[in-house]
């Protein structure tokens, strides 16, 4: 049954001093697929990302990755063969040349794949002798990906994959993604650039003040999540429409925002029967929704 | 045949692409044995979830419009007369011609007529709009 999920935490909880980094989070991460991992700077992804990969111990709470626990030494050192992760900053070794990089990583690895190896040096055009220092962030991205995608990890982790890069970078980078995931590895990645995240990804994590306040997937958000905006000669009738679906309401004068993640066509039903002199139904795109649900926490925590 | 996808429009990225492949059949820009790009491919072009191609494909393929041959990829399919849907769409253009400029007459502005259809449209069932 855990099999279907390449994460799975249960009440997962980092804390520093009195500040919970993460608080008792449980996140699932479907296989096969493209998970984003959105939040604000400091809202926990990368604390998150580190206690999956076992570099840093949870306080409490427990979970697996590829269904081995993450707070288990054997397990998590097997699971990490099975993971490849690719951090923020791609710590390499400067002095050595791309060439030399990936030898010495490869010596690492019984699972390597020199097939794999040559095709991805190939396609993502790195320049093989060149020292590392002497590459650009993008060729860096780059390198780190192809030293993570060389062993076919089962999961393939990015932190902030696309901090710093160029626009061309960052398409490539999308890119060498969305093919790796066409071959079978699930992916999972944490950004805060939404548009990028709305553009590959299956379904969304969104983490705020460490907990998770929205696992949605991007299929069902442009299907069914609408934002209907109605007008009235006086003031809008808000009770009317405490209704299934309907996350939260808003009024501006005689104006009201229905937000709802299902159920948009019984809002509209309703609205018309109340008297709405004017009716605007509008998609709510990742960016509205990222706005919203982390508004939404920010004022349930004040 | 080259395919695009919006991913901030309201409609699912794999319905998106499924209406693009339906509307190259139809109108004949795709015929009967013309291969489809490849899963890796395709999400690679498009730069969107494999995913996104596999559902559009299984659809298209539930629907008789595609054969899927495992190993060598997928087809438009040669059954199917497709000659009916292209003049139901004409008909359709014409109905909608007449009351767009019938709601002109009436005073409605293009911005106006545009929310009118967006508003019917966004709301509707997934199954009424998958049709």
């Amino acid at each position: 049954m855990s099999d279907a999920w390449a994460i799975d935490t249960q009440q997962l909880t980092k804390r520093y001093g009195t500040l919970d980094a993460v608080r008792s989070l449980d996140l699932k991460v479907a296989r096969h697929g493209i998970t984003g991992f959105l939040g604000r700077n400091g809202a926990g992804k990368s604390t998150t990302i580190k206690m999956l990969l076992g570099m840093t111990r949870p306080t409490s709470g427990s979970g697996t990755i590829v269904n081995r626990r993450i707070d288990h030494p054997r397990e998590s050192l097997e699971a990490r063969r099975r993971v490849a992760y690719v951090a923020e900053d791609k710590q390499t070794y400067a002095y050595m040349t791309v060439e030399q990089m990936i030898r010495f990583t490869r010596s690492f690895y019984t699972d390597w794949q020199p097939d794999l190896e040559r095709r991805l040096l190939d396609e993502l055009g790195l320049p093989a002798r060149r020292k590392v220092k002497a590459l650009s962030k993008g060729m860096r991205t780059k390198l780190a990906l192809l030293l993570a995608l060389a062993r076919r990890p089962e999961l393939l982790i990015l932190d902030e994959p696309s901090e710093g890069l160029d626009p061309v970078s960052i398409e490539e980078l999308l890119q060498t993604l969305v093919a790796t995931a066409a071959e079978g590895t699930t992916i999972f990645f944490s950004s805060h650039q939404i548009a990028e995240v709305e553009r590959i990804a299956d379904r969304v994590c969104i983490i705020d003040h460490g907990q998770l306040v929205a696992d949605l997937s991007l299929d069902d958000m442009r299907q069914e999540y609408r934002r209907i905006t109605l007008g009235f000669t006086s003031e809008p009738p808000v009770a009317d429409f405490h209704m299934p679906g309907v996350e939260h309401v808003r009024t501006s004068g005689r104006q009201m925002d229905v937000f709802v993640t299902r159920n948009a066509a019984a809002v509209v039903e309703r609205a018309r029967r109340a008297a709405v002199v004017s009716l605007d139904v509008t998609p709510l795109t990742l960016r509205d929704v990222f706005l919203e649900t982390v508004q939404h926490s920010l004022r349930e925590t004040a | 045949m080259k395919f695009i996808v919006n991913p901030s429009t309201g409609q699912p990225l794999y319905l998106q692409l499924i209406q693009q492949v339906r509307h190259a059949i139809e109108t004949g820009v795709l015929q009967p044995g013309d291969a489809l790009p490849g899963l890796r491919v395709l999400a690679q072009e498009l730069v969107v979830s494999p995913n996104t191609v596999v559902k559009a494909y299984a659809e298209l393929e539930r629907d008789g419009l595609i054969d899927i041959r495992h190993g060598s990829g997928a087809y438009v399919s040669a059954k199917r007369g497709l000659k009916p849907r292209v003049d139901r769409l004409r008909l359709a253009q014409e109905r909608v011609r007449a009351l767009v400029s019938r709601l002109h007459a009436d005073g409605l502005s293009d911005e106006e007529v545009q929310r009118l259809f967006e508003a019917e449209l966004l709301f509707s069932a997934p199954s009424a709009r998958r049709k």
